[in-house]
Order: C-alpha cells, then structure tokens, then sequence
C-alpha cells in the first residue's frame, strides 16, 4: 500500500526522498491527472512544512515559498512589479483553483501553456532547489527544460522562487487569451517587465507562453526596446523577426499561424499598456 | 492514518488513505452526498466547499491536508431553527437551480463572496462562481439570486384556480437547494458491488479476450458479450443495432468491451495490462466523406452505403421558382459534435428483489429503459421496475441507455447490488452527441422580398450507431425551410454511419444545426435587396391560417410575427447602439443579429401519448401521479400549476410520485419538449375527470369551490357547502391520456407531422476583437411564443439555459474523440460568457394545449446561434460556414476577406 508522508520539517521531507515519491502541493495538477484510477503514489505532502510558506521581502528581492498559493500572492501586499503577476493568478481557472493551486506547482508541472511561466520569466525569478546534497539555485529561464519536463531530480524539491529588485523602477503587465472567461488554458500569453528611468526604458524583460515547448523570453524585442522612450511609438517598434524563435503549435484550442499572428497583437497591447 | 477536522461545525473524524479525496470522504465515508462530483478533476465546480472559509474544488483536496482544518458543505447551510438560509431562499425564488446538481457548488462559493460583501457587483459575483459550470441556467438567474439575496424573496402561494401562470417556487426545489435531492450516485448502498466499463481506445478494431479465469478469480465476475441475453439495444424497435458489450469488434473509441464487477477497490486496482485484450486497429471512418466514399469499409455491415437512412419534403415547383427569383442565396454550413454535458455523468444502481429487477439511475426515459432492460435481458417488462433518481442535467444524451444495462445484469447474476458511475472521460467518450451536419441551402425570393422557393439538403454523421440518427434525419427536412411560408420546397435529410460516437439526440434534434443555415439565407436575401434582416423575416414569417410545406394548415398559435414585433424597438435600439460604437476605430467592431426558429412539439408523426393519475386518498392525501421525468426542466412544477387548476385545489396541497414505473403511468419521454404540451394537458385531463367524480359525489355544478381540509372535502356551490368525507367514502382517482393528433408523411413528405409548433426570435449584439478572432456576446434579448406561460420563471429559465447552449455551440464546443474528453479541453460557457438576457414571452394559445400551452424546452437553444452567426457578420463581413468559430477561424476568415478584397 502506499504511504503519505505530510512532514513538518523541510529535512524530513528531503530525507523522505531516498526513494522516489509523488510531490503534492495544492493536488490542482495532480488530481485531474489521476481521474478514475487508483492512487497508487507515495506521497510526499509538503503543506505541513512552514518553512516553505509565505511571501516576504529579503535583502535582495523576494521570496516566494513553495506552498505560497496563487489567492496568497493576489493578495500579497507587493509593489507594481509584481502587477503581471498578479493578473496573471487572476487569470487561473476559477477562484477554487487559486486558492490551492501554487505558484512553484505551476512551475514544477512545466505545462506550455502555464500561466506563471511568462510572468515568472519578465521577473528575472530564480529557482532554489534543495535535497540532502545542498541547495542550488537555477534562472527560471534554465529550470524548465522541455514539455512537462523540469531539472527537477528525483531528490529535490523546489523550496522558494526568487524574484530580484530591479536596479530601476520596474512595472509588469500581463495578457492571458483564451476562448472563454474563466477556467480556460491559454491559446497564448504574454507578459512584460520593463525598469523606467526617467522615461526612458532601462531594461525590458519580455515572455511569450504556449508557442513553443516551453516559455520563452524574447531577447531580440527586449535589445529592440531598452533605451528607447516610453511612448505612444512604443508598441510600433515590436517587429515579427522579434519573434523568430517561438514555434508554435497547431492543437486543438487554435493553429500555429494563429498563434504567431495574435502573439504580435498581445504583445502590442501589452506595452501599449505600459505608456502613461 | 486518522485525520480530525471541523466538519460544519462539528467534530469530525477520518480514517483512511489519506490521498482520499475530500469529495469521496464526505460522499462515501460521513455520508454528506450533498457534495457533489461531476469530473473529480477541477473542472466543473460541483464539489465546491468552504475550506477555512476559502473556495475550493473537494475533488482536489487530500484528506491527508485536512487535520485540524474546517470544511462547510452545503448541509451546513440552512439556519439554526431547520430554515432556509436566505441565500437558498433566494435560490429557490429566482429559480436558480434547475436539475440542482450544481447548486451545491454554486450555493458554497456564493457564500465565501456574502459573506465578505452582501451587496456584489455583477462583475463580483461572475468572478467569485467563475469556477463552477451550470448547463441547464445559463447563469442568469444564479446571478440574480446572489445580487438579490438581501432582499428577502416572499414565496409564492396561489389560490385556488390561479396556479397557472403563477411565477410558484419548484415543488422539488427544497430539496436541491439544501444538497438533500438524491442523483443517481448519491443513493448507493454501501454494500453495492462496483462496476468498472473496459472500453475500446480505438474507434476501429477488432479485438479478441484472452483467458478471463484469472480475472474472475480475482472479482465477483466479469462479463462479456457472452453475458448478455440479447445484445442489442437502440430507440428504434426493428433498429437495436447497439450492443450492451461490444462482440469481437469496436465501432467508436470509448464503446465498452467488458464489465469487471467486484469491490470498488478491487475494479480499480486492476491494471489495464492484466485486461486479456488483444486488439487489432482498422482504418477508422471519420466524417460524412469518408463514410459515402465509394467501397469505404461498412461499419454496419447490413447498412449499404453506411447509409442510415433518408428523406425529404417535396411541395410545389422548385426548379421554376428559382427560375422566377429576383434573388437567390445559397451557402453550405458544417457543425461539430456536441457534448451535453450535463453536470451529473451517468450514474446508479440495481438491485435484484426476487424474481424482479429494480433500476435506480438518472435517466430522461424511464418507461423506454424499463422496456430496453426487459428486451435485453429477457426478462418479462412487468419484472423491470425502473425509479429514476434526480436527473442531474440530460438535454437529450439521458434517452438512450448508459448505466443501465450493466448494472442490471451483473444485479441480476450476482443476487447483490451494484452500482456504476461514470467517469467524466468515461461519460464523454461513451454517450451520444449532437449530429455533425453538412448543410447546403438555397432560398429565393422575389424584388418585394416573399421568399418562393427553397432547397435543403441536410447531411449528418450519426456515427457508430443508429440511436436517435433517423429522428434527426425525419425532423429536420420538416424544419428546415424555416419557420416562413415558402410556397415551394424541397428539403433532404440524410444520415450516414462512421466511426464516430453515437450521435443521438440533443436539444432540437438537428433542427438548430439547418437553422444556421436557413437563418443564413434570411440575411443573405435580406442584405442584397437592402430589406432589414427583421423586417425581411417578419414580412416572411409563418402565421396562422398558413399552409406548411408539409401541407398542414396551421389554424391556430403560430407567434412569429409577433415575437418579430416584440423585438423590433430592441432590433433598432441595438442598430443605432452598434452603429454609434463602430463610428470609434478600433480593432473592437460590434454587430446585431436576428435568429428565428420554429419546433414541433412531440414525436414526429408518430404517436406518444401520455398518460397522468391524480389521487385523493382516504386520509386526504392528494397525490400527482406523474411518470414524466425532471431534469430540470420543471416538468414536476408544471405538472402540479396544470392539475391544481383543473381539479380546483391550491397547489400547494399536492403531493408529488415522481416517475417510478411501478407508481406511476407511463408519460413517455422527457423529450421533443413534449412533457408541457403532451403530459401536461393529460395532467389537466386527470385534474378535471378527478373534479367532474367529486362534483358527481356532491351533486354540484361546474363552477363549485373546492377545499380540502384533512379527509374532509368541501364543495361550495352557490349557498350551499357539501362535505365529503374522504375516509368514508373511498380513494378517488382522476385519470387523463392525451396523444397529440398527427398524421404519418407520405412519399413527398406531406402530412400533419406535429399538432402544433413553438416558434420564436433572438437577437444578439456581440463585440468581436477582429485582430484577435474572439467573440463576446454582449446581449440577447429572446422572444418565445410560448403558447402560456404555466410558470413564466421556469420558461425564462428554459430559454436562458438553451441560450447558453446555442452560444457554445455558435462559438466553443468541438468534441474530438481522444482530445476533448474532459471539462478541461470540452468548453462550455462559463458564467462570465453568458451575456445578459431579456426574455419576452409571447402567448398566441394553442388550443389543443393545457391552459393554451406549448412546449419550450429546446426552442430556446435554436435561434441563438444563427442570431450571433448573423451578428459576427453584421460586425465583420465574414459569414462563418463552420462552427464553432473559434478565434482561430475567425481570425483566418477575417485576414482572408481582407486579402480577397
Ligand atoms: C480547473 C483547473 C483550471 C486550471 N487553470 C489553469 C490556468 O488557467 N492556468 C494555469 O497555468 N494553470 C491552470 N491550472 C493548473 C494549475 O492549477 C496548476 O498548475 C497549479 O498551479 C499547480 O499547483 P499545485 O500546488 O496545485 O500543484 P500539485 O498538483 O500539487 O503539483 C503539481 C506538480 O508539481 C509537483 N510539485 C509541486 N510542488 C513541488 C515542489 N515544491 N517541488 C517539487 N515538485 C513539486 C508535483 O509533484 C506535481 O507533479 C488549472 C488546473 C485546474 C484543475
Ligand atoms: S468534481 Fe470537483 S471540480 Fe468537478
Ligand atoms: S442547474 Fe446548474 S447544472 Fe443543472
């Protein structure tokens, strides 16, 4: 029979993963995968552990410990840098899926079209992985490596996620499309953070979510964008070689040329968004 | 493990895996059913319970989270003193909930918003239910109840004579809004056998069973095709082309093979390499063109040309009335399956009592189940019983047969009972779906814009078995020149078999899929003699007095024109409103667009009658006796208001036996949106040969006032009171019957295929983003003639919950084996989809019906999506000839009218 380990402390549970078991944070990934069927899983439940909750401020930036839920971070007292993130946990299926599902689960079930991963991405975040060998941190950028496929081994749990304080003011947006209001996956999204100096782009940080394998930062529009001005011209200098390396898919919720098309439309509006 | 939480309040204790889910322990554990589980995966929101005050899915939640923790569930709802709380309250009067299976869910994230905030905003209240899905609503009223809950809602009690017409609260709503309704897996013994349904991965194969000896070792049994005494099934009596348990071959992904019965722990824990099932995969048929390809493989092997069936209306000179058009219109339209996706999967239980079988499931058709069960097992059908549970949603896909057979046979074997649910995917792959159709029409008129003649062909994939696929064929040729006078029609419906589900019956019975296209003809012809697209179908419109093309003279109740009327201050208000918006760039463009449609009500040209009882008992019980089944759709209530006015007692002092067959007569099926019309005017028969026995008794004259205290009647007449007592007297039994006068279709399709037709209009205005490809429906404003509102809140309720469906078949709903056979990828409009409705209900009596009523249980679905069809064309130019349009279609029909330009 499998056993169901909810330790409190994080060193029992990485001692629990001498041998191999199923992480389970909010269920919201883990359930629907194991409809119908037995649960056959032994469980490592990391809710009991305080160590790995809350959203608080470090020297450095912040931290996002890996049972902080999507509800928590929405209501987290957090500066406009975390709006796109925000907007984005809005966006998570309905208010029952906010509530348990979280942000580290987002990142460890490495879906394409997981909402977190652009935001996460425009923030720069950092993963901190921990196992009884020691700690490491990897860039977000890093940590997902293909389809449902993260750096994740067998031991190691994901303990915090790491956003750092941009060296200017910083502000982020995010836009979410799907084809219906709630519960929907998107067909696309898109997410951006850019640091402001004194109206001029210090810095832009750019996302695109569900046309490719895995989410990816657009280096080519971020060089486009820093150190122009802030502007009504802003959203015109985005050009479709801007998004070369994004290789969408044809699937059932829209075609490839769909994709590449809207992308440019997204990402039109969202730093339009940006201009005061 | 132990786990000790806070259960409403209370100490509670559970002992178990702890990986349970929540859901499952509050189900089969603490026997707290009113949780409801309708895709264990998230999806749906059925399950939605307080968690420390917070939202969320049970289905999602471990019972080894839950120490020390506090959950609320619906049965912790209700006041102190055993009262509604007056969010149920509320519920119950707006009629909110409708089959009830989601309003558990709906009631508990309602309550986490009330009690942050008594007064929410629409917008408020759209995000804080976001999460949990209703089909039958359409929302509309959900929201009301919640924004209105601080006004305390006064309950409805009519007089004597005055129920018809009264907006009365349901008379099983209690029940569903305080989580005690009983579905068909919410009754289960606890010592039920399971049962888990093999199915075919493959929509084409052959396959042969390996040594089942040690699997049956391992399970109380498993049964095969072998098991079962005769293998087939379907609606039609010389169709049974279905099989219980596949034999050697799998027309469709999802049709089951095997049965294993045992402990719900033992079926699951088998794993699906120890199934002995050697398959060999074939090419599968998908669509109509594979199927009439030449030499494609049969997937009936005694159905040539995988030919179901076909027919047709033949009336007037078609070729030279073409010839005479001033214009002409032509277009063909392609729609998808449709997945019902009621929010309760199929599910219950049987029992074998002696020599009998007993059925307790959630069903549409409990008299056509007690028959198929008899045939399959033959078995006599006086030794079936079927008792329907709360029909948690049907929309058609709860007529054929799902549970039933399987439990009954392994019942009936095993001398135990035993119980099937099904799974969320199980549920989607296995049951029926909405014909895929291919329609080509043409229609012209003359320069004054009289239409004069039209030609249709409608083709449909009914998939792997016949079911209801010759119903949708017979209807739609009737339906589909539109609800106008045309003088001379030819019309064409065709069905062929693949490899797809079987395509059964949903709301309107294929007719919604040839209103796209004949509504898309409406405005083609309308646009190019630059007639309004309202007035071209107003001057068009069907009345009374009009002969169809069927040749039958509609002598009474034909509404069209004026729901047209109702709606032309709407139609013009929202032209001007759209034109004002679109004068703004930008890349939002809204448009109008107007849908009509007309129904005939009951089968077509078949008889199906029904028949009702109304009993006052010796000890002064008055009971209902009423075998047409509720799903929802407030057949129960409708059937009380009818008998109540005619026998001339207060409603209220009914007692409801609901559909059990061995209680009730057989009132046919909850279908063709009969039940109002057909088993509501027998209900009026048995209330007034139940009135016309007591005047007899009394010695009194028609117009006597009736009361009923304990066993004492009393019947005042005049000056003069008369009582009898009941208890001395003897039991009193009103009985009526009524089949709808039609007559069978000849050749050319010409007869009386329906006694009278519903007819109506929508309008809707959306805002389509044209560089994105998405479209919001704003509003929608919905004229049903309707004959008589018996319940104008239950009717509203009819036509917001078919606007909701019509708008996910317009533009989100594609089922495709293997890929959408969940609530996850399957989408169906959300709460915040659903624009705001206005209904506007016409009555044009129909004489034949109760009280002057006709049926509206599919109508409403109808119109809605021609009505946004022709409103996404208004905004853009671009007529969708494929639905669903989704964003991506739209988004490349857009880009190519640009490019054609
Ligand atoms: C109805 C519904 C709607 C949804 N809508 C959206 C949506 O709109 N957008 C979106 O992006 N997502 C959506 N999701 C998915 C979303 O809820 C999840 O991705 C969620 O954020 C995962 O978090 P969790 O805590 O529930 O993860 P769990 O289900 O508990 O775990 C998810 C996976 O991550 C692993 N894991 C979790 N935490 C750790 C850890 N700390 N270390 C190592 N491994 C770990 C688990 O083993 C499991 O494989 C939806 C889900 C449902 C059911
Ligand atoms: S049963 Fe839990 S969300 Fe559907
Ligand atoms: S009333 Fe909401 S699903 Fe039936």
């Amino acid at each position: 029979m499998a056993d169901y380990l909810r330790p409190a402390y994080l060193e029992d549970a990485l001692r629990s993963l001498a041998r191999p078991r199923t992480v389970l944070a909010g269920g919201t990934d883990f359930y629907p995968a194991r409809v119908g069927r037995a649960i056959e899983d032994d469980i490592l439940d990391i809710g009991g552990i305080a160590g790995l909750r809350g959203i608080d401020p470090t020297p450095q930036g912040w931290r996002l410990g890996a049972t902080a839920t999507w509800s928590e971070l929405i209501a987290a007292d957090l500066p406009p840098l975390f709006d796109g993130l925000k907007q984005a946990a809005r966006e998570v299926g309905g208010r029952q899926i906010q509530n348990a599902g979280t942000l580290a689960g987002n990142l460890c079930n490495a879906s394409p079209a997981a909402d977190g991963v652009p935001p996460l991405l425009a923030l720069d975040s950092e993963i901190e992985l921990a196992s009884l060998r020691g700690t490491r941190r990897v860039p977000l950028a890093t940590f997902i490596v293909g389809n449902r496929r993260t750096l994740l081994a067998p031991d190691e749990l994901l303990v915090a996620i790491h956003i750092p304080k941009p060296a200017h003011e910083a502000r982020s947006a995010f836009l979410k499309l799907g084809a219906r209001r709630y519960l929907v996956i998107s067909i696309a999204m898109v997410a951006a953070t850019l640091e402001i100096e004194e109206g001029r782009i210090a810095g832009a940080r750019v996302a695109v979510g569900a046309c490719s394998a895995v989410a990816q930062r657009m280096p080519a529009l971020e060089a486009a964008l820093a150190g122009t001005r802030l502007d009504e011209t802003l959203a015109s200098r985005i050009e479709p070689h801007h998004l070369a390396t994004l290789a969408p898919i044809d699937d059932i919720r829209g075609s490839a040329a769909y994709r590449c098309d809207v992308v440019l439309t997204l990402l039109r509006r969202l730093l339009s968004g940006f201009v005061p | 493990m132990k786990v000790a939480f806070t259960l409403n309040g209370t100490a509670a204790e559970f002992a178990g895996p702890p990986v349970t889910r929540l859901a499952a322990a509050l189900r089969d554990t603490l026997g707290l059913v009113g949780t409801k589980v309708g895709c264990d995966a998230g999806d749906c929101g059925a399950c939605t319970v307080l968690l420390d005050g917070a939202q969320v899915c049970a289905c999602l939640v471990a019972m080894g989270q839950m120490e020390g923790r506090s959950v609320e569930t619906v049965e912790g709802l209700l006041q102190k003193d055993g009262t509604l709380a007056s969010l149920q309250g509320s519920f119950l009067a707006h009629g909110a909930a409708q089959c009830g299976i989601c309003t558990p869910g709906m009631l508990m994230a309602a309550q986490e918003l009330l009690r942050a905030n008594t007064a929410p905003s629409r917008a408020e209240v759209e995000d804080v239910l976001g999460g949990v899905l209703c089909r039958c609503t359409g929302y509309t009223k959900i929201v009301d109840a919640v924004m209105d809950v601080a006004n305390l809602a006064m309950e409805i009690v009519p007089p004597s004579g005055e129920a018809v017409g009264a907006r009365i609260a349901r008379v099983d709503g209690v029940a569903k809004v305080t989580g005690s309704d009983r579905f068909g897996a919410d009754s289960v013994p606890t010592d039920a056998l399971w049962i888990r349904v093999v199915r075919s991965p493959h929509a084409s194969a052959r396959f042969a069973l390996g040594d089942l000896a040690p699997l049956r070792s391992r399970l109380a049994a498993v049964l095969t095709a072998a098991d079962v005494p005769f293998n087939g099934y379907g609606i039609y009596p010389d169709v049974k082309d279905q099989p219980v348990l596949a034999d050697g071959i799998a027309r469709y992904r999802g049709e089951a093979v095997l049965a294993l019965v045992g402990t719900r722990d033992a079926v699951l824990a088998i794993p699906d390499r120890d199934l002995p099932i050697v398959w060999q995969e074939l090419p599968p048929l998908f669509g109509i063109d594979a199927a009439t390809t030449l030499g494609a493989p049969l997937v009936q092997a005694d159905k040539p040309g995988n030919l179901l069936l076909n027919g047709g209306v033949r009336h007037g000179d078609t070729e030279r009335a073409f010839g005479q058009c001033a214009a002409l219109a032509q277009g063909t339209f392609e729609t998808a399956f449709v997945e019902h996706a009621y929010i309760e999967p199929e599910a219950g239980w049987a029992r074998r009592v002696g020599d009998r079988i007993e059925i307790f499931a959630t069903t549409q058709t409990p008299y056509m189940d007690r028959d198929e069960i008899a045939n399959v097992m033959r078995l006599d059908r006086a030794a079936v019983r079927i008792v329907p549970t709360a029909c948690g949603g049907g929309f058609g896909g709860k007529l054929d047969l799902s549970v039933q057979p399987l439990i009954a046979l392994a019942a009936w074997k095993l001398g135990r009972p035993v119980a099937l649910v099904y799974t969320r995917p199980e549920s989607m792959a296995a049951s029926t779906k909405r014909h895929p159709a291919r329609v080509t029409a043409k229609f012209g008129c003359d320069a004054a814009g009289k239409l004069l003649a039209c030609d249709v062909t409608a083709s449909f994939d009914t998939g792997a078995y016949a079911s209801w696929g010759p119903t949708v064929a017979n209807r739609v040729p009737v339906h589909a020149m539109g609800p106008y006078f045309v003088p001379n029609v030819r019309t064409w419906g065709e069905a062929f078999f693949t490899n797809g589900p079987p395509a059964g019956a949903f709301r309107g019975f294929g007719v919604p899929q040839a209103a796209i296209a004949h509504e898309a003809m409406m405005d083609a012809l309308a646009d190019k003699l630059g007639i309004d697209r309202l007035e071209f179908r107003h001057c068009n419109a069907l009345r009374a007095g009009d002969t169809t093309a069927t040749g039958q003279k509609l002598e009474h109740s034909a509404g069209l024109a004026q729901c047209l009327e109702a709606l032309r201050p709407h139609w013009r208000k929202a032209l001007d409103d759209v034109a004002a918006f679109n004068r703004a760039e930008g890349p939002k463009r809204r448009g109008v667009g107007v849908g009509c449609m007309w129904y005939g009500i009951g089968n077509t040209s078949m008889s199906n009658p029904s028949r009702m009882r109304v009993g006052l008992a010796q000890d002064g019980t008055l009971t209902l006796y009423n075998g047409a089944v509720d799903i929802g759709q407030g057949s129960n209530t409708i059937m009380t208001q009818i008998a109540a006015d005619a026998l001339g007692l207060p409603a209220a002092q009914f007692v409801l036996v609901a559909g059990d067959t061995d209680l009730t007569a057989d009132a046919g099926k909850t279908s063709a949106s009969r039940q109002t019309f057909v088993s509501g005017r027998a209900a009026e028969l048995a209330g007034r040969d139940l009135r016309r026995q007591i005047l007899r008794l009394a010695n009194a004259g028609a117009d006597a006032v009736l009361s009923l205290e304990g066993t004492t009647l009393a019947v005042r007449d005049g000056g003069t009171v008369r009582g009898i007592d009941l208890a001395t007297t003897g039991p009193l039994d009103g009985e009526g019957v009524f089949d709808p006068p039609t007559t069978p279709l000849d050749a050319n399709g010409q007869g009386v295929p329906y006694a009278t037709y519903a007819f109506a209009a929508q309008i809707a205005t959306v805002e389509v983003d044209i560089e994105l490809g998405t479209v919001k429906v704003l509003r929608i404003v919905a004229a049903h003639d309707v004959g008589k509102a018996i319940n104008p809140t239950l009717v509203e309720g009819q036509i917001e919950g078919g606007i909701a469906q019509g708008l996910g078949l317009a533009l989100m709903e594609e089922y495709l084996p293997g890929r959408t056979e969940n609530l996850h990828d399957y989408l169906i409009p959300t709460i915040g989809d659903v624009p705001e409705i206005e209904c506007i209900l016409i009555e044009d009596r129909e004489p034949l019906g109760p009280s002057g009523a006709k049926g509206v249980g599919e109508p409403g679905l109808v119109p809605t999506a021609p009505a946004i069809l022709g409103a996404v064309h208004h905004a853009t130019g671009v007529r969708a000839t494929r639905v669903p349009l989704l964003p991506h279609r739209l988004r490349e029909a857009i880009l190519a009218q640009g490019k054609a330009r």
